[in-house]
């Protein structure tokens, strides 16, 4: 049975067993809901559940073992010499071709059923057969070959009539356990909330294991990189120059400056724009206006950052060249190209703008209208009221909103790679083009390299260290603003 | 409406000596409204409100005490929707003149509000606050002369001169509401608002407050709000009782207690509603 079939046949046990254990709830009470424990749905529920969620373990762990011992049996019939040519593994997806190809010749009607359990090396050419279904295969199928992919299909022909005979019995048996198990006393609301809790720990530990997991991806190929390449040259290198061919110099410190450096006019641009927008929204403007600019200023926030890169290389570069490149308005020649730090920069922090004022907005409405009422009570005008007391009051919070910004800026990539150029520079012009750690992460893993040389790996540690500095702003950021929420409590 | 006007108009009349009463008039409202939108929440209320006297607005709540009490600083204004209509003079000078700037205004009739709302900032820059933003002073030494003799108004100095650096939040409600007061006090206002000074603090701390309220009348004007009639009867030499919206009644404050003219005045008092 197909697993999509045997998905439908568990969904109709299930709601089999919903229909019958609310309807023998109901018997059991004489028709008096007032008599049950729980309302008949619950019951029904309880049904449902009782047949859902021992099926789906049951065909979870099927479907995970099966092919386990599948290839336990199989690869134990190819003989040691076969395995010494190539190495085992390669053998055994051979063997896996061999098979597929063959259980799809056998749909396509190409070979029939038995045709197909029959053949052997000798009557025709497996190769040529297969080949007309669209299976090719790059080595010669040889008898061992041939023989070890026949016993692959029947056992795991086996195996699914194996996988769907448990299945439905397990889900008959729950629907006979809740069937039973359904009584005017029987605490099916309880049962069925447990269940429910149980979905929302599930959900909430899957989002925390994800990020475990990609943690220890992170640390072991980090660990990796360094036994390749000396942890002091990457954190104290200055030069940054990569070659595949081997004898590369993998310095962070001029990515990790130009990061900070484009992060910092990003800053400079997103913070006092920001800042100053959140003012006039929370304080100044009137309610029409403000339910007109604040979702403006949200949809700014949700515009791709792909897009803010567009802008960067074919508008803001451009200008800035205009004006401060050779033959620029200023004629001060600072500018090279369209791609510098400033460009990137200014953009990234345009990008941050509806961040920072969001954020600030939310903070600065925070701040209890009895701050203000005790302000304007003391003869205080409103500015002097924004100035002296709600901003002051609201600082730890606005401190805590730009530090998120500045983790924004740090991570932010399409920025960087279409604003910033591609060459990895230790300098102090801010138009000259230089690389931040997120672009050169990009291009070391696009490459054509070798996953395990130290070209490929440092991408790695460059993410590491990413990870290392922003989370470090993100909890010095979160600590802030909690510690600024306790003042008001 | 004009039933109770007539009512407080004859109390006007039968003063002992309205002479004296009329010399020392601080604030005179007459014929005020108030509307928040389309909400008419104080009804052609009048009232003299004397000098050197604490005048207690007494009545149930959401009958309009807190919102004419916001009327004689203007405080209003800062609420869009809030409407005010009639006259009100303080020192015979209309306070809604357009010539007059509701900020200096504030200046000279402080406030101090139901929850004590010091600001997140250090107890000394709590009471500087208000002389530094008027540029009372030229000095450092003056301003701490400001600070400390405020405190000691406020029957605070004691227990914070050792630490006036620290925020004012960290004090007690009781000693957050002193240091209000001290802040109120420390502009040199003429007349002091107090909207339900007491309805957050425990009974300790409101006593050692209303000590302070009865002191303080020496040499202010001063309102309050109050929902506890003991309070009333305990600070104030005047009582107003309000009810949605009216003036109902208004006098000597031991009249109001003992001998109340108006029918809703005594179900108030003898705690039939409310
Ligand atoms: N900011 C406001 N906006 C709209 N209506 C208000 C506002 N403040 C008070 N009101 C209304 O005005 C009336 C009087 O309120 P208030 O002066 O606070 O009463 P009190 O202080 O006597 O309890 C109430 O009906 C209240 O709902
Ligand atoms: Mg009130």
């Amino acid at each position: 049975m197909a697993l999509s079939f045997l998905l439908l046949t568990i969904l109709v046990v299930a709601g089999l067993a919903y229909v019958l254990a609310k309807s023998r709830a109901f018997k059991s009470a004489g028709g008096d809901i007032r008599l049950l424990h729980s309302l008949p749905g619950y019951y029904g529920w309880n049904g449902a559940l009782t047949v859902l969620l021992p099926t789906f373990l049951a065909l979870l762990l099927w479907l995970a073992i099966q092919p386990v011992v599948v290839d336990h049996t199989v690869s134990g019939m190819i003989s040691a010499e076969s395995a010494a040519e190539s190495t085992l593994g390669l053998v055994m997806s051979d063997v896996r071709r061999i098979a597929d190809g063959l259980d799809l010749a056998v749909q396509n009607g190409v070979l029939t059923a038995q045709d197909a359990s029959r053949l052997n090396t000798g009557s025709s050419d497996i190769r040529e057969t297969l080949g007309a279904v669209g299976v090719a295969l790059g080595a010669e199928v040889t008898a061992e070959k041939l023989e070890a992919a026949q016993t692959y299909r029947s056992a795991t022909a086996t195996g699914f009539w194996m996988r769907t005979v448990l299945v439905l019995l397990v889900a008959l048996g729950g629907l006979a356990v809740s069937y039973r198990r359904t009584d005017k006393d029987f605490r099916a609301r309880n049962f069925v909330e447990q269940v429910v809790k149980g979905i929302l720990v599930f959900a909430a530990l899957l989002a925390i294991l994800t990020t475990v997991g990609i943690i220890f991806s992170l640390i072991f190929n980090t660990v990796e990189f360094f036994s390749l390449y000396p942890a002091e040259d990457f954190f104290f290198g200055l030069v940054w120059s990569p070659s595949f061919g081997g004898g590369s110099e993998l310095g962070i410190l001029p990515l990790i400056w130009a990061t900070l450096y484009i992060s910092l006019i990003a800053l400079a641009v997103a913070v006092p724009v920001g800042l100053f927008a959140a003012i006039y929204l929370s304080e100044y403007a009137s309610p029409t206006v403000r339910a007109v600019a604040k979702p403006l200023l949200e949809v700014l926030a949700g515009i791709p950052t792909i897009v803010y890169g567009l802008f960067a290389l074919l508008t803001v570069g451009p200008l800035l060249v205009d004006i401060f490149g050779n033959d620029g308005a200023l004629g001060v020649g600072w500018m090279q190209g369209g791609t510098a730090v400033m460009t990137a920069g200014l953009v990234m922090g345009i990008m941050l703008i509806p961040f920072v004022s969001s954020l600030s907005d939310d903070i600065i409405n925070a701040v209890p209208q009895a701050m203000r009422d005790g302000s304007l009570g003391l003869g205080a005008t409103h500015s002097e009221t924004v100035k002296q007391v709600i901003m002051p009051a609201a600082l730890p919070g606005i401190v805590g909103a730009i530090l998120l910004a500045a983790s924004r800026a740090i991570g932010e990539t399409m920025i960087v790679v279409l604003g910033a150029g591609a060459a990895a520079r230790l300098s102090m012009n801010p138009f000259d083009a230089m690389t931040t750690v997120t672009a050169k992460i990009v291009s070391q893993l696009t490459g054509d390299a070798d996953f395990a040389s130290p070209e490929a790996l440092v991408a790695f540690a460059l993410g590491m260290t990413l990870f290392v500095i922003t989370l470090g702003l993100n909890i010095f950021a979160l600590y802030i603003v909690r510690k600024y929420r306790e003042q008001y409590d | 409406m004009s039933e109770v006007s007539g009512a407080i108009r004859t109390a006007d009349e039968f003063e002992p000596n309205k002479a004296t009463a009329m010399e020392n008039t601080k604030i005179s409202a007459d014929k005020v409204q108030v509307y928040y939108g389309d909400t008419h929440a104080i009804k052609d209320v009048s009232i003299n409100i004397r000098a050197q006297t604490v005048t207690a607005f007494i009545g149930p709540s959401g009958c309009g005490k807190s919102t004419f009490l916001r009327c004689l600083n203007r405080m209003n204004d800062t609420i869009d929707i809030c409407r005010v209509e009639g006259r009100i003079a303080i020192d015979d000078e209309d306070i809604y003149d357009p010539k007059v700037d509701p900020v200096q205004l504030r200046a000279k009739v402080g406030m101090v509000f139901q929850k004590p709302n010091p600001f997140p900032k250090s107890i000394y820059d709590n009471v500087s606050y208000g002389p530094r933003i008027h540029g009372l002073v030229r000095r450092k030494s003056e301003l701490d002369d400001i600070v400390a003799s405020s405190l000691q108004k406020a029957g605070l100095w004691e227990e914070v001169k050792d630490r006036l650096d620290s925020p004012g939040t960290g004090l007690s409600g009781g000693q957050q509401q002193r240091l209000c007061i001290a802040r109120a006090i420390a502009v040199s206002p003429e007349v002091i608002l107090m909207d339900e000074p007491c309805s957050a603090l425990d009974p300790i701390a409101t006593a050692k407050v209303e000590e302070l309220i009865d002191e303080l009348r020496e040499n202010y004007t001063i309102v309050i709000v109050t929902h506890s009639m003991q309070q009333a009867a305990r600070v104030s030499q005047r009582t107003a009782f309000f009810h949605l919206g009216n003036l109902v009644e208004v006098g000597d404050t031991q009249d109001i207690f003992t001998n109340p003219r108006d029918k809703r005045t005594q179900d108030y008092i003898t705690g039939r509603f409310g």
